[in-house]
């Protein structure tokens, strides 16, 4: 084992799948002096400093609204968890070292330079309360984008080794071994290998060519293998050619939820590539929220020109099977309601596709009050259901969650992403919630209609 | 040199040019940052139209996000229209205004401008009461803040002191009959320091609005997102 897998074991019994609770905590990397720490703290932000993220900067009132749709804020009434706050220290360093008038707010020391503790204190604000779930940026008067801003200001966090202990494992172990939570290309294959065994489904891996690759999320493999045999009766029964590649099946991106830029873009490109090496025509998404950000709307970005393959999420694929009549489903007999993965739905414009899978099943699906784009967090986004120490925090926010689930109707709660279903697991297990998070791929799966007696 | 004559000509003047310049700068530092081409296909191409209704959907209430109080969104939109409506539709502003760029529109009966100055003045302090009180509020605020609000404050108490003075349009001929010259003079000036803050503090809200609303409108809209 790794010397670092040996420091951070995961922990494979929780119902939040993570590294162990650390018996000490060490929430900064390397050996860097506060002025270093700083100092590379804000050059990263300054480089990614752009037109945009400067309007942003530059337009806040003050007025507070952001607060109110933010589940942290709502659940504590402790205004250090208003949103825009949690970029407080880095519209401090732009008014101070690049705003417009930054020649007068130094030599009349207007603003005071961010210090090392200030950075350390915003850790808290920036990773454990903050899920850029994006509710925030729907509400504020200025249009400011303020889950865009508090990513930026996690990569000045990484480049000043400041992230959280948990974070920083994971992130690290996706990048040496191509996943943050142990789903090796070796394990994979056993799982594949079992699965197939166990649920006599087919499912290709390492195929020289197809015209679809599907991905996967280490938590999937791991924690809810029944997704993969999903995919595969998916698969068979819409008739696409289809492969897994072991080269490239890791759709997490722990890179981006750490705000490691060059890890972010190197686990992407293993999917780029391993779609690139199968001549692949799509590539599709799991049921993972930050998974559709990281590739689907900053892949090409990091990539340095256009995908030369169309990127679909897992609802939208399956919505697009529905509509050209591949897939043949029976009703089911649960009312449902759909909890709106935030990265997917509100950030990723996807909101529509998993109605659509709704629609095709007939089934009877009961919106949340104040679902669909305004949805509220499950809380453990953004790497939070990772940190052990934002537990409590996050538990008090699911609560907004489970309130929203019950008030549907529905008999039935299913999403599209894993992770969620981890902070429910988690919300179910420590409140002793009578609920279940479903999957929207299972779902499907389940109320296939082989007999073809079904609507198509 | 009077009073009135310092605060029509010279002051005038630098606080015209400060705003201008001022804002300009402000602006052009945000300009001026590079935007990185955005390569993933996007969902919608109509950003600029997205851009454009991102302007004025966040004017509107967000009914779906049912806990931001309506108390000051209502609020926000009794002293804007109050303050838009004292700087754009009183007659004797007019006048100013066509003085200073020879353009002219029709004014509103005068009661309707009193009518929105109370609508001003009450929100302004119903908002800074809420600054001052409302834990969130307080922990953003900071000098800007405060300091905004005071020289947004001045020019509408001064030029209330002006209201009950006789009032002639002016005409490029006929300078405006002044009332009192010194309270004249006075609320011309507290026009001034708010033209001259302006560039520096959160009044150049006014035109960021624009910027960042239609910024954020157009990424929202490649991703075929709500705004």
């Amino acid at each position: 084992m790794n010397e670092l897998d040996a420091k951070h074991p995961l922990d494979f019994d929780a119902p939040r799948f993570s590294i162990k609770k650390p018996v000490v905590r060490s929430d900064a990397q390397g050996e860097l002096s506060d002025a270093e720490r700083v100092d590379r703290a804000m050059k990263a932000f300054a480089r990614d400093m752009n037109s945009t993220t400067a309007a942003y900067l530059e337009s806040c009132v003050h007025c507070g609204h952001c607060a109110q749709a933010c589940h942290f804020y709502v659940t504590s009434q402790d205004a250090r968890y208003t949103p825009i706050w949690k970029v407080e220290p880095f519209k401090q360093a732009w008014k101070r070292e690049a705003g417009p008038f930054a020649w007068l707010t130094r030599t009349f020391d207007l603003k005071p330079a961010v210090t090392a503790d200030e950075l350390r204190e915003w850790q808290e604000l920036l990773y454990d309360s903050c899920t850029m779930c994006g509710r925030c940026s729907m509400v504020c008067p200025m249009g400011i984008d303020i889950a865009a801003l508090v990513g930026l200001a996690r990569h000045a966090m990484f480049e000043a080794g400041l992230v959280p202990h948990e974070l920083w494992a994971v992130a690290e172990r996706a990048e040496r071994e191509g996943s943050p939570l142990g789903a090796t290309p070796k394990v994979l294959k056993e799982r594949i290998e079992w699965l197939e065994d166990e649920h006599e489904v087919e499912i290709p891996l390492d195929k020289p060519k197809a015209e679809v690759l599907m991905t996967l999320s280490s938590i999937g493999i791991m924690k809810y293998p029944s997704s993969l045999t999903a995919l595969a009766k998916v698969m068979k029964h819409a008739g696409y050619d289809w492969t897994l590649r072991s080269d490239g099946y890791e759709a997490t991106n722990f890179g981006m939820l750490s705000g490691n830029l060059a890890w972010q873009k190197a686990l992407s490109l293993r999917l780029i590539n391993a779609a690139i090496a199968c001549e692949a025509k799509l590539l599709v998404l799991p049921e993972c929220g930050h998974a559709y950000g990281a590739l689907r709307w900053q892949g090409a970005n990091l990539y340095g020109k256009p995908l030369p393959f169309e990127v679909l999420h897992i609802s939208e694929f399956l919505a697009r099977a529905m509509r050209e009549g591949r897939l043949r489903t029976r009703r089911p007999t649960a009312s449902l309601t759909y909890h709106d993965p935030c990265q997917v739905s509100r950030r990723g414009g996807a909101t529509g596709a998993a109605r659509e899978v709704f629609a095709g099943l007939k089934a009877d699906l009961r919106e949340m009050p104040n679902g669909g784009d305004a949805n509220w967090c499950c809380g453990g986004g953004g790497g939070v259901v990772t940190l052990h120490r934002a537990d409590e925090h996050r538990r008090r926010a699911f609560a907004i969650k489970m309130k929203q689930v019950v008030e549907s109707g529905a008999e039935k709660a299913v999403t599209s992403c894993e992770n969620c279903r981890l902070s429910f697991d988690d919300g179910q297990a420590h409140y002793h919630w009578d609920r279940k998070m479903g999957s929207l791929l299972d779902l499907v799966a389940e109320h296939l209609d082989e007999a073809g007696t079904g609507p198509a | 040199m009077t009073l009135l004559e310092l605060a029509r000509g010279p002051v005038l003047t630098v606080a015209l040019l400060v705003f201008f310049l001022g804002t300009a700068w402000r602006l052009w530092a945000v300009f001026r940052r590079p935007r990185k081409p955005d390569y993933s296909a996007p969902r919608s191409s109509d950003t600029v139209g997205g851009g454009l209704r991102a302007i004025w959907q966040r004017m509107l209430p967000r009914s779906a996000y049912e806990r931001i109080g309506m108390t000051g969104t209502i609020n926000a939109y009794a002293y804007h229209i109050g303050i838009a409506v004292i700087v754009f539709a009183f007659a004797p502003h007019i006048g100013f205004i066509e003085r200073l760029t020879g353009l002219s529109w029709a004014a509103l009966p005068d009661w309707v401008t009193y009518i929105a100055t109370a609508f001003a003045i009450v929100g302004l302090v119903f908002a800074l009461a809420t600054r001052l009180t409302d834990d969130v509020q307080r922990l953003l605020s900071n000098f800007d803040d405060y300091f905004t609000w005071i020289v947004t404050m001045l020019p509408i108490v001064t030029g209330m002191a002006l209201i009950e003075q006789t009032y002639v349009p002016a005409t490029p001929m006929v300078a405006p009959a002044t009332p009192d010259p010194t309270l004249l003079a006075v609320h011309l000036l507290s026009l001034e320091l708010l033209l001259i803050w302006f560039p520096f503090g959160k009044l150049a809200h006014a035109v960021l609005v624009f910027v960042s609303r239609y910024r954020t409108g157009v990424e929202f809209t490649r991703k075929g997102a709500a705004l």
